[in-house]
């Protein structure tokens, strides 16, 4: 008996001084990027690849661990994207979204799509990447907001409502993906799609109608029985979601959206640590995958698509801050402060890591992501001095 | 009384703002947790904050009490985000309110929509928690907490 205690000892010995080496680097490495005042998403990427396979140090015995941490940050990131907004937040989305969302789809999720296909990647490889360049970072941009006090100005309601339609455009998009990545013939994927669509469809109507009935339920508890039945629910739910091939994330992302009311404020004041502390692992194991010789490589499409895409976002800026008659300043800054990409871009890569052109596709998100977490807030600050330089070679042409 | 013009900020809370009678914007945007923001609007830029002050929960009362306003309203907006399904709303009597003159109790406002006025506003005064007989005078705005149907039933029975 002793000897085996003693080598199962021994591992988790190894384990534990890993992990914990480990935690202490992205504590440095977020304290930094604080300091810097953007994500540490990025940061985190950096540091994956050099414990990952091919980078300076090699972990080995923990990875297990970090596989299963990572899948639940994913989780735990997409149920605080479902907390993030009432329902009352997404209803008025929802009916106000249309134009702003379609304009923001069309320019940014668009160009990733074409540059996969030009790229010559499976066509499940290519959407994924419309995904990453599509949807704009939430933490990184609601950050920038609030860092450089623009809560207030007359443009962020935009911001913020583009943002609201992404999250929900997410709800359609994630079983789609899911379905594409696991069907093989075109029949089965189409009808993958459409039991997928349709589940989420009644599962959202019902969250959004019945979803005060277990929110009012679930209030109840203390903090402890909250904290454990929200991540109890989170899992069992992302576990049924994946086993319909619907994908785990949609439901995390939908008990999300199910909370309401007091219990929803409560949940995310509990959840966030946790899910910082899962979100890091997440990252981390993505970057594990990346070999990091083929990131070079990932350089040049990944600023390709920064500048398309970049282009892209001052246009769903332009047209979202316009509906609400913002004018040219606060247009261009609203374009620029979509810009920063982070945590849901690489969520929607990990998605097809194990797919045909699936590790070239992560290798160009996480580039494409180290480049716009780290310019998008850059650009957001500076943003005025664009829109200074234009008006005034506008005016003059303008008669009256 | 000025006009305030109120903007959702999904994921953070509202901004509620208005024009001071020399021509300056000014806007407050209440947090969530109850945090304020007070900024003054740049004139080039109508969208940009020229001066933003951070001001906690505390700051807000002081500042609240420096300037002499009420608490009714602050403290009604607070339970109206709490309270799913709770609605909050002003409403003004025209001067061809056919209720003015009545009181609270006439218009058996509360046994027919459930909905109780919490105070009334009349010019600078404000009467806390009015009881059923309570008469009401063109002009007063008052402060009803409700569903959002039973609102829409109070105004049609104020406007009648």
């Amino acid at each position: 008996m002793t000897p085996i205690v003693a080598a199962v000892g021994a591992e988790i010995a190894t384990a534990f001084v890993e992990i914990g080496l480990i935690a202490l680097v992205l504590a440095i490495l977020a304290r930094l990027a604080s300091r810097l005042g953007i994500t540490a998403v990025p940061f985190f990427l950096i540091a994956g690849l050099g414990l990952g396979e091919g980078g300076v140090a090699d972990i080995g015995v923990s990875e297990d661990f970090v596989a299963v941490g990572a899948e639940i940050g994913v989780l735990l990131l997409l149920l605080t994207l479902g907390l993030e907004y009432s329902s009352e937040e997404l209803r008025t989305g929802l009916k106000t979204g249309g134009v702003p969302g379609t304009v923001d789809a069309i320019f940014n999720f668009v160009p990733g799509l074409v540059v996969g296909v030009v790229l010559g990647w499976a066509f499940p490889a290519a959407v994924l990447l419309g995904g990453v360049t599509w949807i704009s970072s939430s933490g990184v941009i609601s950050k920038v907001l609030s860092d450089l006090d623009r809560l207030g100005y007359g443009e962020t309601p935009s911001i913020l409502n583009v943002l609201v339609i992404e999250d929900l455009a997410m709800a359609v998009y994630l079983p789609v993906v899911a379905a594409l990545v696991a069907g093989s013939s075109a029949l089965q994927t189409a009808t993958t799609v459409g039991v997928a669509l349709v589940t989420v469809g009644i599962v959202l109507w019902l969250a959004m109608s019945y979803g005060h009935v277990m929110s009012a339920q679930l209030d109840r508890g203390n903090n402890e029985a909250l904290l454990l039945a929200v991540f109890g629910l989170t899992l069992l739910v992302g576990g049924l979601a994946q086993k319909l091939q619907i994908s785990a994330a949609i439901g995390a992302f939908l008990v999300g959206l199910a909370l309401s009311g007091p219990v929803q404020k409560r949940a995310r004041a509990l959840i966030e640590p946790l899910r910082d502390l899962f979100a890091a692992i997440f990252f981390l194991f993505f970057a594990f995958q990346i070999n990091p010789e083929e990131l070079p490589g990932a350089l040049l499409p990944a600023l390709i698509l920064l500048v398309i895409t970049g282009l892209g976002k001052l246009g769903s800026g332009w047209v979202a801050a316009g509906r609400l008659g913002s004018g040219v300043n606060g247009r261009i800054r609203a374009g620029a402060t979509l810009i920063a990409r982070g945590e849901f871009s690489i969520v929607i890569a990990s998605l097809g890591i194990g797919l045909a052109d699936g590790a070239q596709l992560g290798s160009v998100a996480a580039a494409y992501v180290l480049l716009s977490a780290v310019v998008g807030p850059l650009l957001a600050k500076h943003a005025d001095r664009v829109a200074d330089a234009l008006p005034r070679k506008r005016v003059p042409a303008r008669p009256g | 009384m000025t006009e305030i013009q109120e903007v959702q900020l999904p994921g953070v809370g509202v901004r509620l703002d208005f024009t001071t009678s020399l021509g300056e914007r000014v806007g407050v945007v209440v947090h969530r947790g109850g945090r304020r923001e007070l900024m003054v609007y740049d004139r080039d830029d109508p969208d940009r904050c020229s001066t933003v002050l951070q001001l906690s929960v505390e700051d807000a009362h002081t500042l609240n009490d420096i300037l002499g306003g009420s608490r009714v309203a602050e403290v009604t907006t607070t339970v109206g985000q709490e309270i799913e399904g709770l609605a909050i709303d002003w409403l003004t009597l025209s001067g061809e309110s056919g209720f003015a003159g009545k009181t609270i109790g006439d218009g058996m406002i509360r046994t027919r929509t459930g909905v109780s006025i919490v105070a009334v506003l009349r010019g600078e005064t404000t009467f806390a928690a009015p009881g059923p007989s309570f008469t009401l005078e063109a002009g007063d705005t008052a402060v009803a907490v409700g569903t959002p149907p039973g609102i829409a039933e109070v105004r049609a029975i104020l406007e009648a």
